[in-house]
């Protein structure tokens, strides 16, 4: 035995952490390399940004209600987010490659853990990207430290619930069209708190009156987090 | 190497593996042929620690399966007819990546080594998606020895290759098997297991129905041996 | 197996008795109620139809962890029959609450706390419903369906939080009331033992249909299993 694999057995937290940034480096990699997800959700946000301008006669020059600008935030996000998860998840599916990552000797939850922060970096920068477009067309900052914050939290939640979710979707025969029937009604208190956090941000209002949003949101994370770490074994093990 | 006794898979509706014995001696080649729905793939996937057996003993290297699974998964190398490998990355970055799975010491030199092996090196910056199915098959194989297992399995491993790529995927087979290594191989296709294999294993109905070694049959006899314990079973 | 067993007859007629002096009760031992009249009767039921469907949805995420963790088939049939029942009885619930509000609240519908809540949990047990049709091998939809049940269930509670944190005018039952909420009334003694009594009868009938769904459910997978016997 040579002394790196005598390493990993006598820290598991080490191969756990490698098998980790492995798969999330691979998934970013891959990413880079055609940008097939990344630009399918961009292409995505955009189109939905066009139709809320004219379903909902949106105009840039008086001020919108605020609550108005995070619900089309937020339907962006959950959207174009359902896409970029049923893609990275059909991803290991087609290939049978999520078979290749059980064979490896590390925890699964290091793959969990792995696809889910992929999953979210995808989101992260399709909100990076939507975020100035969409104050630049509708006239408001929405650079606020405060409702990036709320952008996270939302983002963390949907992800984690979402990567576990699509990780059953790909594996059914309906799939493409699975994914947000299993999704939305789960995740719809991220969605409330996060556009009525977004809103009370946006709006200025005191910071006690958004607390309680934000505490829902943070809630949320932890026990969805919790969860799919328990049970994403019986989702990829036979 | 590999033992099994009286192995049972039952899935909620049917029982496809009905206490099956299989033993493998270290260095072995079996060949483990049998009739599409003879449980070949269930019983591969319950070797490979993919799918848990529903009642008796498996042991890998001396470790039992379910349990010691992260133990048995560090001895063994699959290759199944999906190449496991992503489009979207090069050779070199899928061997980089299963190797940091696999906690492989000296990732560099070990993937250099094993592309060579495989006739790849020369290809090594090109992406996976480019390349023909014999190659993806052969890095396929690449990716199965990078942590230098003790037991390879093979689950049908020539599907959907042209002569030329399965006589070129047999050298780097025989190649891999060579070094001492404990392989099993599912194929329907007699031929090529005939090459290749030490010993050949017919599973029919959930059992082992027949096993012959290689020395005591002649090539051509095969078929028929193969024909009779399927049908007696 | 195949013969009904005994115990299930007799749990058979005592729901029917139940329920004929439930509905006996509600209609002529309750007294009427004074703002309200008699639309006021529907709050027995609709509550007691509410309390199943979540009783059957904790069911079926209980029976989903045991499922996961011994694999046993039987906790699978538990849990699809559990939200099965589960929801026909929150669709009840729905209704007869829409047939209440009509008249109290003059409208059929509002999107108060416990009526988003209500329909958010249909969603996700209809979700559920779809999940296990799109999955053809039956080991892998019975644990995908056990963690949706789990995960779907632990969601409802987060749903409704998130719900009440804008003002509601539903009702509440039991605990305090908050002020501004419409069709709000305090119940007599006689009310009271009614609505206990709806409650006790309807968890009969959760308990009896569940029974008879469970054993359907294990004599379907008896004949799937002698249909692929034969097919050998």
């Amino acid at each position: 035995m040579t002394r790196d694999t005598q390493d990993t057995v006598r820290n598991p937290l080490l191969s756990f952490s490698r098998a980790l940034s492995a798969v999330v480096w691979k998934d970013l990699s891959a990413e880079m390399r055609s940008r097939e997800l990344l630009s399918a959700m961009l292409v995505f946000a955009l189109l939905v940004i066009l139709i809320f301008n004219f379903a909902l006669d949106l105009d840039p020059k008086t001020r919108q209600e605020s609550t108005i600008t995070a619900g089309v935030l937020w339907v962006i996000f959950t959207f174009a987010g359902t896409l970029g998860l049923n893609r990275s998840m059909a991803v290991e599916k087609d290939r049978g490659c999520i078979d290749g990552l059980l064979l490896a000797p590390v925890d699964r939850s290091a793959i969990y853990f792995g696809k889910t922060i992929a999953n979210l970096v995808f989101m992260l920068i399709v909100e990076i990207i939507v975020l100035p477009i969409y104050s630049l067309l509708y006239n408001v900052n929405l650079f606020q430290p405060g409702l990036l914050l709320v952008t996270l939290l939302g983002s963390v939640g949907y992800v984690a619930v979402g990567t576990l979710l699509a990780t059953m979707a790909v594996q059914a025969r309906t799939r493409d069209v699975l994914l947000p029937i299993l999704l939305f009604p789960v995740v719809l208190p991220i969605v409330l708190g996060a556009v009525k956090a977004s809103g009370g941000f946006l709006d200025g209002i005191e910071m006690a009156e958004i607390r309680p949003w934000l505490n829902l949101l943070v809630v949320y994370d932890i026990i969805f987090i919790a969860i799919a770490f328990m049970v994403f074994d019986f989702v990829v093990e036979e | 190497m590999i033992e099994v006794h009286r192995l049972i898979k039952r899935f909620s509706l049917k029982t496809v593996l009905r206490g099956l014995d299989f033993h493998v001696e270290r260095g072995e080649f079996v060949a483990l042929l049998g009739p599409n729905g003879a449980g070949k793939t269930t019983f591969l996937r319950i070797l490979a620690s993919l799918s848990r057996p529903s009642l008796g003993e498996v042991r890998i290297a001396g470790f039992r399966l379910p349990g010691q699974a992260a133990a048995v998964r560090r001895r063994l190398g699959v290759v199944s007819h999906l190449p496991l490998l992503y489009g979207d990355l090069t050779a070199e970055e899928n061997l980089r990546f299963y190797g940091r799975m696999y906690s492989v010491p000296d990732l560099d030199g070990r993937v250099t080594e094993v592309l060579e092996m495989v006739g790849l090196a020369s290809r090594r910056r090109d992406l996976v998606r480019t390349f023909s199915r014999g190659m993806q098959q052969r890095l396929a194989i690449g990716r199965a020895v990078l942590h230098d297992p003790d037991v390879m399995l093979f689950d049908e491993p020539h599907t959907g290759l042209d002569q030329d790529a399965s006589a070129m995927l047999d050298t780097v087979l025989s190649e891999v098997a060579a070094r001492g290594r404990t392989v099993v191989m599912t194929s329907h296709d007699l031929a090529r297991a005939a090459d290749l294999a030490s010993r050949f294993d017919i599973l029919s109905r959930g059992v082992i129905a027949a096993s012959v070694q290689r020395a005591d049959i002649a090539a051509n006899d095969l078929l028929a041996f193969y024909r009779q314990a399927t049908q007696e079973a | 197996m195949q013969t009904k067993p005994r115990l299930l007859t007799v749990l058979d007629f005592v729901t029917a008795a139940l329920f004929v002096l439930a509905t006996g009760m509600v209609f002529f031992y309750a007294p009427l109620e004074a703002v309200m009249g008699q639309v006021q009767r529907v709050f027995y039921f609709h509550v007691a139809a509410g309390w199943v469907g979540m009783l059957s949805f904790l069911v079926a995420a209980i029976a989903g962890v045991v499922y996961l963790t011994s694999t046993n088939r039987k906790w699978d049939i538990v849990s699809l029959s559990a939200i099965e029942i589960g929801i026909v009885f929150a669709f009840i619930n729905i209704v007869s609450g829409s047939i209440w509000a009509r008249p109290i609240w003059n409208t059929w519908w509002t999107w108060d706390p416990r009526l988003t809540t209500a329909t958010v949990m249909e969603l996700i047990y209809a979700a559920y419903l779809m999940l296990r049709q799109g999955i053809e091998d039956p080991d892998r939809r019975a644990r995908f369906g056990a963690v949706y049940a789990i995960v779907g269930f632990v969601s409802v509670p987060l749903t409704f939080f998130s719900a009440r944190l804008f003002r509601t005018i539903h009702p509440i039952v039991i605990g305090t009331n908050e002020a501004g909420a419409e069709g709000d009334f305090d119940m007599t003694p006689m009310m009271l033992q009614t609505f206990m009594f709806s409650l006790l009868t309807f968890t009969f009938i959760f308990a009896d249909l569940l029974w008879h769904r469970i054993r359907v459910g294990r004599l379907a997978d008896k004949v799937e299993q002698l249909r692929l016997k034969t097919i050998e």
